[in-house]
């Protein structure tokens, strides 16, 4: 039996059989979202808290869906307004939350490792939903899904990640899975953008989108942040779009299936041209969102299951959790 | 009073030699050192074989005072240097408000005589660290100051810095730089790498640190001043070190005892404790700085000791405050490169000891007849597990806790009075 981990921080601590157990249990949630009746209980009578230190809608949303669905009471909170505001550490805070007993703390913070600080100070699971330029899990699990719906399997691919990687925690995520589930991962993007020593992690890495492309069975494209582009790191939104916008012609170069993805949201004509994002036999990105909810349903359930197992351990071992 | 310690392992960082012998202390100095008898009044220390060596000389240890008391205070940080073997400690002036007058230089040399080792002290070498004007170097100078240095802010304005360099050079001060392109390396908290693109934080090409040295070199062959740059962490900055004094400047180097036996990896999952300026290399890296340490292209070792409270680091890395305490680690730290490190015991006592007191003109870290009684003694291969909890330090920042080390300071005498004794002395 896989995935008996407590927290889920980063796809680095996940193993090829977790990955498995998370998207085949999935799988079964792609259909019970497509139902009249979604509703489950798996997490009945738990609490699920989502502190977002840094915005976010689609994925707030997607992870609150996640958790109705599931029957948890879920609560929002906006660390924007909040306490941290007023000089509050990011522990004290953690040490607070802790005091109300949530069962699942869902933690997106602008720190790389936050979110791992702060899984050691509290006693109930703690989903990382991305954490600085570090890890974005769920992001990627929902990628691999989508992969593997489409595709038939999660394995010998080879997948191009393409645009500014240095500053991605889904570029991260992504190539982690992927090199674990035995892919061929490219990195492709202008070399201001690239992190350093990445070649020497066994990652091909291109500054010529057009070479990146060559027979991928995947494109993933990322957001290219609007800050990015002052000149600091790229001389101009159209030249970025000349040389590395995914265009009809720049696909071309992968194979005839290739699917294109995008973590969204998506600029159109500065990443991604508008009419491949909405090419139906082309683009996956709507399946994207529908697998995020399904993957991150399965993964509070997971962990939902791993915390009831160890606290009923504790009980019978005659310990307060 | 006169002290005997008989059969002790004599380090002479200067002959780079070891003898078992005996060493009298007479009147705060080295009497005698050799194959001696006992004077007839004299104090018998039986040292068992274990080493004694010159008392380290620290450049560049962080005291919370002015203004971070709760940090480090001259009596904390002199009780730990004590503990470490440390006997003369050279504060460093980026407190808050920092040492940029004779006014403060006068306040904390009165603090400083709280504590139980000898403290000199740093001047900043612009007013308020800020870059755009000199501080009064004569007045400091007169007022007790050692060296000159803005500590981590790196004078941007290369005008400024000539400048202050030229005048310095008048006065024959010393200049201690921090070599590191301060652009580059803004925001950087890790070197890059692929560790440093693995935990997505910000890193700084090792780069920054030789276009540093590269420019503050240039400035001191045009100037003539004394310069030291206080950390060299990078294999890269080496050439350009060598080329310096090769071609006759007055450069010495240092680097950190932290440099010298951590590398980035052991920053692991965010611990913050190994967040230092600047931040951990490659092992490559550091395994070139133990060589120049070893064939005296690097001089000096210091332990940057940095006390920070525990609040400041339980952040997220990128928040958290940079530095480590070193002060009563830095034996054990040493006695890595000692056991595994291919360094002799003279070689790394003559860069911990011997060379900054030189470096600064004091007649300490000799192991000689006439020299200054400030000595170490330690015994080199004594194993323990260390317990931050246990240091005297105010702040117990190391990145040493729970690690298994070898060495352990036995006692430390200052001027011929013992100001540390472990129980395992029987004196």
């Amino acid at each position: 039996m896989a995935f008996r981990a407590r927290h889920l921080l980063g796809i680095e601590h996940l193993t090829q059989d977790d990955i498995r157990t998370v998207l085949d249990l999935a799988d079964s949630y792609v259909d019970l979202n497509r139902r009249t009746v979604k509703k489950t209980d798996a997490l009945e009578g738990m609490t699920q808290i989502n502190m977002f230190f840094e915005n976010s809608t689609r994925t707030q949303a997607s992870f609150e869906l996640a958790g109705k669905r599931l029957g948890a009471d879920v609560m929002n909170m906006s660390m924007q307004t909040s306490s941290v505001k007023k000089g509050e550490t990011l522990i004290d805070t953690a040490m607070t939350l802790n005091a109300m007993h949530p069962d699942l703390l869902v933690v997106r913070h602008q720190n790389s490792g936050a979110v791992d600080l702060l899984a050691q100070k509290v006693e109930c699971a703690v989903l990382n939903a991305g954490d600085g330029r570090h890890e974005h899990p769920t992001q990627a699990l929902l990628d691999a899904l989508t992969i593997r719906r489409e595709k038939g399997r999660i394995q010998r691919l080879t997948v191009a990640i393409c645009g500014d990687i240095a500053h991605s925690r889904v570029a991260r995520s992504n190539l982690i899975l992927l090199g674990k589930m035995e892919n061929r991962v490219r990195l492709v993007g202008p070399p201001t953008l690239m992190p350093a020593g990445v070649a020497e992690l066994g990652i091909e890495v291109y500054d010529d989108m057009r070479e990146g492309l060559r027979d991928a069975d995947v494109v993933m494209m990322l957001r290219l942040q609007k800050e990015r582009m002052d000149g600091g790191f790229l001389p101009s939104e159209r030249e970025y779009f000349h040389r590395y916008g995914l265009d009809a012609e720049k696909l071309s170069y992968a194979k005839d299936d290739a699917i294109v993805m995008h973590p969204g949201p998506m600029n159109r004509g500065v990443e991604i041209d508008g009419t491949i994002a909405d090419d139906i036999n082309r683009s996956v990105i709507q399946e994207q969102v529908e697998m995020g909810v399904a993957v991150r349903m399965a993964c509070m359930d997971l962990l939902a299951q791993n915390l009831r197992r160890e606290r009923g351990r504790a009980l019978t071992e005659g310990q307060y959790v | 009073m006169t002290l005997f310690l008989q059969n002790a392992r004599l380090i002479d960082p200067d002959a780079l030699t070891e003898t078992v012998g005996n060493l009298i202390i007479d009147n705060g100095v080295i009497a005698a050192i050799g194959d001696k008898q006992a004077p007839a009044d004299a104090k018998v220390i039986d040292c068992r074989g274990k080493c004694l060596a010159p008392g380290i000389v620290d450049i560049g240890v962080k005291i919370g005072e002015p203004g971070e008391r709760h940090r480090e205070s001259f009596r904390s940080a002199g009780m730990a240097a004590a503990a470490g073997g440390v006997t003369t400690v050279i504060a460093r002036p980026d407190t808050d408000p920092c040492i940029d007058n004779p006014e403060t230089l006068e306040f904390v040399t009165r603090r400083a005589a709280q504590a139980p080792v000898r403290i000199l002290h740093l001047a900043a070498l612009t007013k308020d660290r800020a870059g755009h004007e000199m501080t009064e170097i004569g007045f400091l100078l007169d007022t007790g100051a050692v060296a000159f240095s803005d500590v981590y802010h790196v004078v941007k304005d290369t005008k400024v810095l000539s400048r202050a360099m030229v005048y310095a050079r008048s006065l024959g001060a010393l200049i201690i730089g921090h070599p590191q392109e301060p652009i580059l390396s803004k925001g950087a908290c890790v070197t890059n790498g692929k560790f440093a693109s693995l935990r997505g934080l910000p890193g700084v090409s090792p780069m920054a640190e030789r276009i540093g040295l590269d420019r503050d070199l240039g400035l001191v062959e045009m100037t003539g001043v004394r310069y030291h740059a206080d950390q060299i962490t990078t294999s890269r900055a080496l050439p350009a070190l060598e080329r310096a004094k090769e071609n006759g400047l007055d450069v010495t180097a240092g680097v950190s005892i932290h440099h010298l036996t951590l590398n980035e990896f052991d920053v692991g999952d965010y611990r913050t404790f190994f967040k230092l300026t600047p931040p951990l290399r490659a092992e490559e890296d550091r395994q070139a700085m133990i060589a120049a340490v070893g064939s005296g292209l690097i001089d000096i070792i210091c332990s940057m000791h940095t006390p920070a409270d525990e609040e400041s680091k339980r952040l997220p890395f990128e928040e958290a405050a940079s530095g480590a305490v070193g002060l009563e680690t830095f034996i054990p730290a040493a006695m890595r490169l000692y056991h595994q490190g291919g360094l002799t015991l003279p070689q790394l006592f003559r860069a911990m000891s011997l060379n900054p007191a030189k470096r600064l003109g004091l007649p300490q870290g000799r192991m000689a007849e006439g020299a200054p009684a400030d000595l170490v003694l330690f015994d080199p291969d004594a194993p323990f597990v260390l317990d931050r909890w246990t240091l005297q330090s105010k702040s117990k920042n190391t990145p040493f806790d729970t690690q298994r080390m070898e060495g352990k300071v036995l006692a430390t005498f200052v001027g011929g009075t013992c100001v540390y004794n472990a129980q395992e002395m029987p004196a």
